[in-house]
């Protein structure tokens, strides 16, 4: 209990994705707390990948971790422009709004 | 023991504020709980001996993505009490699939169970470094990639959210460049007495 291993890492990392799935699904209509809960899933990742790395003394895994950040930065930036001009057009941004293109 | 000590510190803070994070109220105090969360992965990251990933997490994500955020939902004026409708409707179906992951996800950890507790200590050179190493031999090509998708998200970003308005008067330099003389200038023989009047 005292002693950190592997697997207290991998404990955190399982909650946080747990609270990221569990936000997507209470929060269906609020896009900007479904992105948020998306950079939360993405954190969770970072952090197994990151643990496991770190404790196979490998590091390859923070490269990949590196390299996740930065494609969750260009999602976030394009995801949040996206939020903008839809707002700029409809005025809303809840999800059921979200339905132009439905046949 | 006092590095267990600060890791469930970190780990505590991490979990709540990735909770609150999905269940407050205000938005502003969603991004909030987020950004503190990152503060607390970074935490964990330099506990797990990985500087260069926590102080990345605290500059980009703390100062980039989460500003951008925060900036995002101070600039839109929405009401948020709407969108929180159905809170409850959802709930359990949430709370049905969340646990159901959260039992795999802890099956599957102690399962398999990494019983490894020390993180092998490496003599070569500090984190930083090392993943410089690799970074750029190993992985350069996606380090390449890694540049050209953060330059098409700019890109893209920029024309998304790029509008033309109307009145206003702007400089169009193909246009200016492209006149010719002929368009511009009228060699015109007035008069005396008379003037231009049409």
């Amino acid at each position: 209990m005292l002693e950190i291993s592997l697997a207290h890492y991998l404990s955190v990392a399982a909650i946080l994705f747990t609270f990221g799935v569990f936000g997507i699904f209470i929060n269906r209509k609020n896009v900007i707390t479904i992105l948020m809960s998306i950079e939360l899933l993405l954190l969770s990742v970072n952090i197994n990948l990151v643990a496991f790395s770190a404790y196979a003394g490998d590091l390859t895994g923070q490269i990949f971790s590196l390299f996740i950040l930065t494609v969750a930065a260009a999602e976030a930036a394009i995801g949040l422009a996206i939020l903008v001009i839809f707002f700029r057009n409809r005025g809303s941004i809840a999800v059921e709004d979200i339905n132009v293109m439905k046949g | 023991m006092i590095e267990s000590l600060f890791f469930y510190l970190f780990a505590t803070v991490t979990c709540l504020s990735g909770l609150m994070v999905i269940s407050s109220k205000n938005p502003v105090h969603s991004v909030l709980f987020l950004i503190l969360a990152f503060f607390n992965a970074a935490g964990l990251f330099v506990m797990l001996g990985a500087e260069f990933l926590a102080m990345l997490l605290v500059v980009v994500y703390v100062g980039a993505v989460a500003v951008l955020f925060l900036f995002v939902v101070m600039m839109l004026d929405i009401n948020f009490a709407e969108l929180r409708e159905g809170f409850q409707r959802y709930m359990p179906l949430g709370l049905g699939v969340g646990g159901l992951l959260l039992a795999e996800l802890f099956l599957t950890v102690f399962a398999g169970t990494s019983a490894i507790t020390s993180i092998p200590q490496s003599d070569g050179p500090h984190n930083t470094a090392a993943i410089g190493l690799v970074l750029y031999t190993d992985y350069v090509y996606l380090f390449q990639l890694a540049g050209m998708i953060l330059l098409v998200a700019m890109i893209g970003a920029i024309t998304l959210t790029l509008r033309k308005r109307e009145g206003v008067r702007r400089q169009v330099i193909t246009e200016q460049n492209s006149r010719t003389r002929a368009q511009s200038v009228e060699v015109v023989s007035v008069e005396t007495g008379k003037g231009m009047g049409k």
